[in-house]
């Protein structure tokens, strides 16, 4: 799970970078630059969840 | 002038650069305090230590391969081509500062203030990973920020790479700007430090097996508030000089710059001051510098070009969100983080980094810049976090970053340093005994 949201991270990055580069349309980009958001926040969420349950040490 | 133009310093312009840098460190002893007064009395002289030796490996490694990865405005790069545009990745500067004359000019400046600012972002980090993080791990990850972390995102921001370029390619705003930065140093710093406890997990008896937590007070309160204080004249320095450097504004301009970062610490206190009243009876002496601390950290990015009004939000909004922010880390996340190094400086700053793209006014008005703030921040969740854990996280297979569980019953101070900070704290009876 940790890897899934990570890699989610970086998906997101990618969609973010490819919508500035390759659309031209100030809607289309906008809207894909803030996709892009979302997908990383789905991977923030997902590695957050993933390092709960830390239970006691020692 | 452009965004991405070196700024032309008058005498009396660079004078004011020279003593804005002089007051940074002040900064970085004010989080040194920080940390140190809101971890536990037994770790306290290694918290302070550590503090020093982050600062000096953190200049040493800049001076040696950081400034050569992120270079300066108008100095040579490493360029991709991107449909027909080439994006600055990194810079192409000779190793040790060599090809760069020392000589006042704005290049050797920044280099200066970069020097003192990457030891602040490596100072960020301590904070979280208090009581538990050994010293030898804490340098060497200090180097892996100060080496390439850092220096790579702050090429692209202040070293005229692809997200200063956003401005110039696609018409998005001036390109992402940060002048005192929310992003490069705090967000950069907050990231890094949400790894390491990530890395580190929580200290010894935090959390119960059910996964309650136990409040684990700071040992001293005045450290931490002087602390404060002394972050407030380091960061007047830093947003000057930075805007300066980084943002090409005018020196005249260091007024409005320090209005607006007082500004919005003061009501990020007071929104802090105000909500702890309410929630729990009293203020809470912690959350309060915490807020203060979020204020600066999010004034910092649009402080040249927002108005007092909009620097009290930026500054409100920091310090609600952040008293909000550490009780989700620590609550709910289980997220150790006994400085709130991660709600104060990573998610106060990517707030400032946003902020900027709806309240900043230029002298030429743009259309696009929450776009590019936009993109700044999701390059700091989708790339900088995933890199800085990463790192962080071979370096823990080759270096342990956690202290031993006796080590960690021992305190820091006799585990690694062989004695304490408050030798005399100890109650001796018999010096109550009758004579």
């Amino acid at each position: 799970m940790k890897l899934a949201g990570f890699l989610l991270l970086l998906a997101g990055w990618g969609i973010v970078l490819c919508a500035v580069a390759l659309l031209s349309s100030a809607v289309q980009r906008n809207g894909f630059v803030l996709a892009g958001l979302g997908v990383e926040v789905l991977g923030l969420v997902l590695t957050m969840r993933s390092h709960l349950a830390p239970g006691e040490r020692g | 002038m452009t965004p991405l133009a070196v700024p032309a310093l008058s005498d009396a312009g660079t004078v004011l650069c020279i003593v804005c840098i002089l007051l940074v460190p002040c900064s970085g002893a004010g989080l040194a305090l920080i940390n140190t007064g809101l971890g536990r009395s037994r770790s306290a002289a290694h918290s302070m230590l550590a503090s020093l030796c982050v600062v000096a490996v953190a200049g040493l490694v800049y001076f040696a391969c950081g400034f050569a990865w992120q270079g300066y405005l108008g100095r040579p790069a490493h360029l991709v081509s991107i449909s027909g545009k080439a994006w600055g990745w990194i810079a192409a500067e000779p190793l040790f500062f060599r090809g760069l004359k020392l000589d006042g000019s704005p290049a050797s400046l920044a280099a200066w203030l970069q020097m003192l600012s990457v030891g602040l972002a490596a100072l960020i980090p301590l904070g979280s990973g208090a009581d538990r993080w050994r010293l030898p791990a804490a340098c060497a990850s200090t180097a892996l920020l100060a080496g390439f972390t850092y220096p790579l995102f702050a090429h692209w921001v202040w070293g005229g790479g692809w997200l200063a370029q956003l401005g110039i390619h696609y018409r998005l705003g001036r390109g992402f700007v940060d002048a005192g930065g929310s992003a490069s140093i705090q967000s950069v710093g907050g990231l890094t430090a949400l790894s390491i406890a990530w890395i580190l997990g929580p200290r010894l008896g935090k959390y119960s097996r059910e996964g309650i937590p136990t409040a684990i007070p700071g040992h001293n309160a005045v450290l931490v508030l002087l602390g404060c204080v002394l972050a407030l004249v380091g960061w007047l320095g830093l947003n000057s000089a930075g805007a300066i450097l980084f943002a090409g504004i005018a020196p005249t301009a260091a007024v409005l710059i320090g209005v607006n970062t007082v500004l919005s610490a003061s009501v990020a206190a007071l929104a802090a001051l105000m909500i702890t009243r309410m929630r729990f009876g009293k203020p809470d002496a912690s959350l309060v510098a915490n807020g203060w601390v979020s204020g600066l950290v999010a004034s910092s990015a649009a402080c040249p070009w927002v108005t007092p009004a909009a620097a009290l939000f930026v500054g409100l909004v920091a310090g609600v969100v952040v008293t909000f922010s550490i009780e989700l880390f620590e609550v709910h996340l289980k997220v150790d983080d006994p400085g709130g190094a991660i709600s104060v400086h990573a998610v106060a700053g990517i707030w400032g980094v946003l902020a900027l793209g709806f309240f900043a006014y230029f002298p030429q008005p743009v259309s696009g810049q929450w776009v590019a703030q936009v993109v700044g921040a999701a390059t700091l969740l989708g790339f900088v976090l995933p890199l800085t854990y990463g790192l962080n996280w071979l370096l823990d297979r080759f270096l342990p970053q956690r202290a031993p569980v006796e080590g960690e019953r021992l305190g820091m101070d006799v585990h690694e340093l062989g004695a304490t900070a408050y030798p005399e704290f100890v109650i001796h009876t018999e010096d109550f005994l009758p004579r």
